[in-house]
């Protein structure tokens, strides 16, 4: 009785939370005039249009490939480096270790407004503006300390005896890290490559800063729907719409991970 | 557990330094240059000392845009933290459950942040828009919903979305934070007849302090340095009521391309994000360490 009551508040919840997306997505299937003419509860002129514009003019999909080229590359990278620096801080004390790990954090709180000048010169200067690579490294600046701080506490929660029995059996630190470490906390790694993943995605400012057209995200493309005319609501929800899925995709792939990962806890 | 005192084990947080500076250091020295100077144009830059922080110290509307500010992180923090953790508990704990409760809760945190803004107007329309209508249809409120009407109207629609937006990643942390108690812990509970409100108070709370740091953490610094979503959604306004410090900031660097105050200001706004982050840090650290068995 009183877990069924607790399940009724859940789905009550989740329904209240699935709202906003399912008006995104009736909205994408609706024209424009549709739209602002009337209030309807579903799309009554079911419309693909939108979908079909954004499949078929370049500068749209093209949005969507740079976005997950550079997202794909940021996740890849903060995990490298943050997993052995994550093993560091679970493992070993050494000297400024606590300050070390509250400056990583500091990097996710200065105002993006005004960094965004230095930023560009920066990779201006190195010759990197308008590649994949660019927006992939100036996101690990808030990727990486979130990652070092995850895996740490996953790590923490695996026995110190494990790895002194290893480096008994005399394995060497490079190959007991990677072959017997890392798929113990595998649960772990697939719960902070989502967090990245999700914060690399979502990030606008940086993305539209060091980008002109070979990497431009599918963020920075949706500002195209702003026309004199005022907004493209159908389109603009069409491509809100579509940038849930790449995300959604990666979650059903990692689901069992993560929630094995949760399982395990110690975030 | 006890760590091996090492310093070598710098050599592994080596290159986690180097990504990170190469994109930290550089920019962050670069306004520290701006705000202490006057930059009329390239190679032509004069020297003013404090002068910049001084100017924004005086600005009333920084003052105004700061409680704004503190407000609104504050609100945040009092509804989504407990709500997280609410709905942290209710979540199934097996079974196929788990990964649907897991993926719902994503799909809001996957939205690019302008599109928030950007689906709540529409979702909000008095009009069009099902939240609108839906408030409006009530027909509780004297002056009909629309959050470019009245204040009031905007700040419960910023709030709204929000909370929306942000309660799942604090129930994602809560949730891993509670998966990882042993089983054992409640059984002990159960033979002494703990009530469900003492076994939340000195079993669950206790053991979700490390995933409760990572999110009151993450959810002051990124609700103090919102941007996107309000600006979409009502840039602002009515008049300035809903101009938080982000948004004012960017109206210096961008709208009047005051390079000096709005250096001066970042750094301000930096300096305030990392102190209210360095105290939360340390007192969910302390807290309750006393009692721990």
């Amino acid at each position: 009785m009183k877990n069924r009551k607790r399940y009724i508040a859940l789905a009550v919840y989740f329904v209240l939370l699935m709202l906003p997306i399912y008006w995104m997505l009736t909205m994408s299937l609706r024209t424009n005039a549709d739209i602002l003419s009337s209030f309807s509860y579903y799309p009554k002129n079911l419309t693909f249009t939108n979908y079909i514009k954004i499949f078929t003019d370049r500068a749209w999909y093209s949005g969507y490939i740079n976005s997950l080229i550079y997202v794909t590359m940021n996740t890849v990278i903060s995990l490298s480096f943050a997993l052995p620096a994550a093993y560091a801080f679970s493992r070993f004390k050494f000297l400024g270790d606590g300050q070390m790990f509250f400056w990583l954090l500091t990097n996710r709180m200065a105002p993006a407004a005004v960094f965004l000048l230095p930023y560009f010169q920066l990779y201006s200067t190195v010759g990197l503006i308008d590649t994949h690579i660019a927006v992939a490294l100036a996101h690990c600046l808030f990727n990486v300390p979130l990652a070092v701080w995850i895996l740490e506490g996953f790590m923490s929660g695996i026995p110190r005896e494990i790895d002194e029995t290893a480096f008994i059996d005399g394995y060497s630190f490079p190959r007991f890290f990677i072959t017997l470490f890392i798929p113990l906390i595998r649960a772990g790694v697939g719960v902070t490559a989502f967090f990245c993943f999700m914060f690399s995605w979502v990030e606008l400012l940086f993305a539209r800063t060091l980008t002109v057209t070979n990497a431009k995200p599918i963020v920075a493309t949706m500002t195209r729907t702003i026309s004199a005319t005022g907004l493209d609501w159908g389109l603009m929800a069409a491509a809100g719409t579509l940038t849930i899925v790449p995300g959604a995709l990666v979650i059903w792939f990692v689901r069992n991970h993560m929630a094995k990962g949760f399982a395990l806890g110690r975030v | 557990m006890e760590k091996w005192e090492n310093n070598k084990a710098w050599f592994l947080v080596l290159p986690v330094f180097l990504i990170v500076a190469f994109s930290a250091i550089i920019p962050l020295m670069t306004v520290v240059n701006y705000s202490v100077q006057d930059i009329f144009g390239p190679g032509n830059a004069v020297f003013v000392g404090t002068e910049w922080f001084e100017e924004v110290l005086r600005d009333t509307r920084l003052h105004d845009a700061l409680g704004r500010q503190f407000l609104f992180s504050g609100l945040v923090l009092l509804i989504e933290i407990p709500l997280g953790i609410l709905v942290a508990l209710a979540m199934p704990k097996r079974g196929w459950g788990v990964s649907a409760s897991l993926i719902t809760l994503a799909l809001p945190l996957l939205i690019p942040w302008n599109v928030i803004g950007t689906i709540w107007i529409i979702f909000t329309r008095p009009d069009i828009g099902l939240f609108g209508v839906a408030v409006n249809g009530l027909d509780l409120l004297s002056v009909p919903f629309d959050h470019t009407a009245r204040p009031i109207y905007a700040w419960i629609t910023l709030m709204a979305m929000e909370v929306w937006h942000w309660t799942p990643l604090v129930a994602l942390l809560c949730y891993a934070g509670l998966r990882a108690i042993p089983e054992a812990y409640y059984q002990a509970a159960k033979i002494d007849g703990a009530s469900a409100l003492a076994v939340f108070r000195y079993i669950q709370l206790p053991k979700m302090r490390g995933v409760l740091t990572i999110a009151v953490l993450l959810r002051f610094m990124d609700s103090f340095l919102i941007y996107a979503e309000p600006f979409a959604l009502t840039g602002g306004g009515p008049g300035n009521t809903t101009t938080f410090l982000s948004i004012y900031l960017v109206k210096i660097a961008v709208g009047q391309f005051d390079l000096g105050p709005a250096a001066a200001f970042s750094l301000i706004y930096f300096l305030i994000v990392l102190l209210l982050s360095f105290i939360f840090y340390q007192v969910l650290l302390n807290v309750g360490k006393g009692e721990k068995r």
